[in-house]
């Protein structure tokens, strides 16, 4: 089974962004650029996948121009067996990228596509969804896991624990008892995250939500998007950076792929969001009544 | 105080040009007066420089001013140029007037022979016959002339005698020999200067290490050279080239300078703007005091933090401290070195602290277990071409089985992780329980045997682990109990300090010696290295009330 992965190459996460002076956009000069964290963890759950025997092949994807290449390179060096990079010059908003991603899913005609929920410099959360939708496929969006408490046995300090293949696809009962739930840490006993069954063709996704966790079964072929909470991803040793060296790498264009890339979308202006003012200190609770309602105009 | 030297100088200028008698100018404009050619020096570097003249040769300025208020310009007289921190005092003695005058940069003036010092005479050539043997005594007059003259042909000396040791032994043997004769001497090199600092004034004997210029030792794994004073920059630099490392220092006069010229006159150079002046770049000196005591601060060490740092005096002092006879350089590798900014390492006691006591500490090598990590950080402007460098090396160095794994770090989050891993073992030490932290500077290849000689001293009762700057040559060997105990201490002190005298390492690479070490800076430096610096301490604060009973030994200091 081939498990296709989307990487996006953005700006590093600890980088202190700036605004443009003429307000088009984001500086990127000269700033550091790495893969989005999302798509870090969507690639380390297919790698975890594929080692624990469920997949044969992880294919990572990424689009954009020429130095897109050295992240590819950073997610071939992880694991990933072969690379796909569709090169573009032109700004690629999410429903360019999923209708890529179609048109590349029927030439690769994988099982499973793993893709990060949002991508951090659009945070638009957009693209996972938009592929479900043109493939008719099912998604199980924001793949989660809950970190094991402190003093639980066997999970300290271990770069990657692997998750629980076997015990849970049977175990219905338990998992409808824990998506009734809510979301807690310490209370779960075991590491749950996306669980495949190869024999039913199923993969069941325990996803994050705003009142708790949800879990799903879902038909293969599926698209999944990784939370934050999924797994930690894995460093990138010196054997796999050798190794990364030698691994093909596709080259596609959009119009290889009969995707136009038209854009629908005009960014009219980036601001800076403005900035927190000190808070004010109020004598008496008159004066916060006052305030409250002649200033902040809420009651 | 800069405005009043002014003054003093200009009256000094007029002195000069008048052949009648000296009376102060009274006119404020002093351009219509002054015939001489003015170098316009910033004023507090000439202050700086004046000080330090004055301290150690105070009595010889006093003179001179002396002979000028008699307007005795008799003898042999030369015109120099200098400052006058003295002028305060003079302006009450002399002259008593006001005088409002423009400051200029430097003015020169007649310097007369300090009549204390003596003549030279037979008896003291054939004592130096003796020591040096009549090869190195020189009296012969067209070499004399090349010795007394400077590169410039502006300052020229009458010397008599011109003196070429061979041995560290020997300068100590003239100095004290001229300390007892009050004999003055001219230290000198390459006679490169340009201030007329390395020529006679008057019949000053002349010490010449051009014959010790041999190159003592080199270690290829540090960096770090070792040679006389008397070595020719020229020859160093091809040297090192040899060996694929870069000298810090170059100059356009490399072809004759001799580096105990450049230390002691603290030479800037071409390269400065990188490697840094000869403050960061010279370990270690060893110099000839005026009364012959050898002051060997000669250390092979990257860092050494025990007592004041004795040398900075001598780098820059332009000969009138001492007279240097070796030296350490610390040479740029070439390699990865020109983006290298970190090289740290880590034992696998240090790892397991870590990763047990410390949050959110992940092992970036999880598949196995490794003896010793090292951790390198390099920093550059261009981030691809570094990255593609470090990795040619990382994967060069697999290959040859340097190393055995490695991880790389793709992100800023990852590489801030890893320094957590270095960062955070003090914090995880201190967590574990008691901890005896000891800081030494030993030589790379030895630098793991005393941990394992630790490791064999005391078994099972305590956790003795080893990490710290590996590029440095610094060891921070921490030994970690579950609670503070006499006996584990007497098991760690004094062989630990003994351990590292004896391979002549530092006992304090970086930490200090403070109250813990105050009475162990004889592990690290010589007797006589102690004296000169309980002679500054007295001199600096004679009541010892600054942090008492800490760095100096409470012995010397009472």
């Amino acid at each position: 089974m081939k498990i296709m992965v989307a990487i996006k190459r953005v700006i590093d996460y600890a980088v202190k962004i700036r605004v443009k002076p003429d307000k088009s956009g984001v500086v990127t000069q000269n700033v550091k650029m790495s893969m989005n964290p999302f798509c870090e963890i969507a690639l380390e759950e297919a790698l975890r996948i594929r080692e624990s025997g469920l997949a044969s092949e992880v294919v990572a994807v990424t689009m954009g121009p020429s130095q897109c290449l050295d992240t590819l390179r950073t997610g071939l060096a992880m694991g990933a067996d072969r690379g796909i990079h569709v090169d573009s010059t032109s700004a690629l908003h999410p429903l360019h990228v999923a209708k890529i991603l179609r048109n590349l899913v029927q030439i690769e005609k994988p099982s499973l596509i793993i893709l990060g929920k949002q991508a951090i410099d659009d945070d638009c959360n957009q693209t996972g969804q938009m592929v479900a939708g043109l493939l008719n496929w099912p998604q199980g969006t924001f793949a989660s896991k809950v970190s094991p408490s402190s003093n639980h046995p066997g999970f300290k300090n271990q770069a990657f624990a692997p998750t629980m293949w076997w015990g849970f696809p049977k175990d219905k009962s338990n998992m409808s008892q824990i998506g009734k739930k809510e979301y807690t840490h310490g209370t779960m006993k075991s590491l749950i995250g996306v669980v495949l069954d190869k024999e039913k063709e199923e993969v069941t996704v325990d996803r994050e939500v705003d009142d708790g966790i949800e879990t799903v079964q879902l038909k293969l072929p599926a698209v999944i998007t990784t939370d934050l909470r999924l797994n930690q991803p894995r460093y990138a040793t010196l054997p796999n950076i050798m190794k990364a060296k030698s691994k093909p790498i596709k080259k596609f264009t959009p119009q290889e792929l009969n995707v136009e890339i038209k854009s629908d979308l005009e960014i009219v202006e980036v601001t800076e969001p403005p900035k927190r003012k000190a808070g004010v200190m109020v004598s008496s609770v008159d004066e916060l009544i006052e305030k409250l309602k002649n200033e902040a105009k809420v009651i | 105080m800069v405005n009043r030297n002014c003054r003093a100088t200009l009256r000094l200028v007029t002195l000069i040009n008048r052949q009648g008698h000296p009376h102060p100018p009274l006119s404020s404009s002093p351009s219509g007066h002054i015939s001489h050619s003015y170098i316009i020096l910033p004023f507090s570097i000439a202050f700086v420089f004046l000080t330090v003249l004055c301290f150690y040769s105070g009595t010889g300025i006093d003179a001179c001013w002396k002979q000028l208020q008699r307007n005795n310009v008799h003898g042999e007289h030369k015109i120099v140029s200098f400052f006058s921190p003295l002028a305060s005092s003079l302006k009450t003695r002399q002259w008593g007037v006001n005088i409002q005058s423009r400051c200029y940069g430097s003015a020169s003036v007649l310097v007369q022979r300090n009549p204390k010092f003596s003549k030279l005479n037979d008896e003291d050539v054939r004592y130096f016959e003796g020591i040096l043997g009549a090869k190195n005594v020189i009296q012969d007059d067209e070499k004399l002339i090349t010795a007394n003259t400077d590169w410039m042909r502006k300052y020229k000396g009458s010397s008599k005698l011109l003196l070429q040791p061979r041995t560290t032994d020997q300068v100590s043997e003239i100095l004290k020999y001229c300390n007892f004769r009050c004999l003055a001497v001219v230290p000198q090199g390459g006679n490169t200067g340009l201030v007329g600092g390395s020529v006679p004034v008057f019949d000053e004997v002349v010490v010449s290490l051009s014959a010790m210029s041999k190159i003592i030792s080199f270690d290829k794994v540090s960096g770090i050279l070792v040679c006389e004073a008397g070595c020719i920059l020229e020859n160093i630099i091809s040297f090192l080239d040899n060996e694929g490392f870069i000298m810090p220092l170059d100059l356009g006069a490399k072809g004759s300078c001799q580096i105990g010229g450049n230390v002691s006159t603290n030479a800037g150079g071409l390269r400065l703007l990188r490697y840094g002046s000869l403050h960061g770049n010279v370990l270690g000196i060893e110099a000839v005091l005026a009364d012959g005591t050898v002051l060997d601060m000669l250390k092979t060490l990257r860092k050494d933090n025990t007592g004041y740092d004795l040398k900075h005096l001598f780098i820059g002092s332009e000969g009138s401290l001492g007279i240097v006879t070796k030296k350490l350089l610390q040479e740029a590798r070439r390699k990865l070195g020109e983006i290298l900014s970190a090289f740290e390492f880590l034992d696998s006691n240090a790892m397991n602290l870590v990763l047990n006591h410390l949050e959110g500490a992940r092992n970036p090598l999880p598949t196995s277990l490794h003896n010793f990590y090292v951790l390198i950080e390099t920093t550059g402007s261009d981030e691809s071409s570094d990255k593609q460098k470090l990795e040619a090396f990382l994967l060069g160095s697999m290959e040859n089985e340097l190393i055995s794994d490695g991880a790389l770090a793709q992100d800023i989050n990852q590489a801030s992780s890893f320094w957590l891993l270095r960062e955070g073992i003090p914090e995880a030490l201190m967590r574990a329980g008691a901890v005896y932290k000891y800081d030494l500077s030993i030589p790379v290849e030895k630098m793991y045997n005393l941990v394992e000689e630790m490791r064999s001293r005391l078994g099972n009762d305590a956790n003795v682990v080893g990490y710290g700057h590996l590029g440095d040559g610094n060891l921070h060997l921490n030994v970690s109990t579950p609670q503070y105990d006499d006996k584990i201490l007497s098991q760690i002190e004094p062989f630990v300090y003994e351990w590292t005298s004896k391979h002549h390492g530092s006992i304090s690479a970086e930490h200090g010696l403070g109250l813990m070490k105050a009475n162990k800076i004889f592990y690290s430096k010589s007797p006589e290295t102690v004296k000169v610096m309980t002679s500054i301490k007295k001199l600096l604060d004679p009541n010892h009330i600054l942090n008492p009973y800490k760095v100096l030994p409470c012995s010397s200091i009472s």
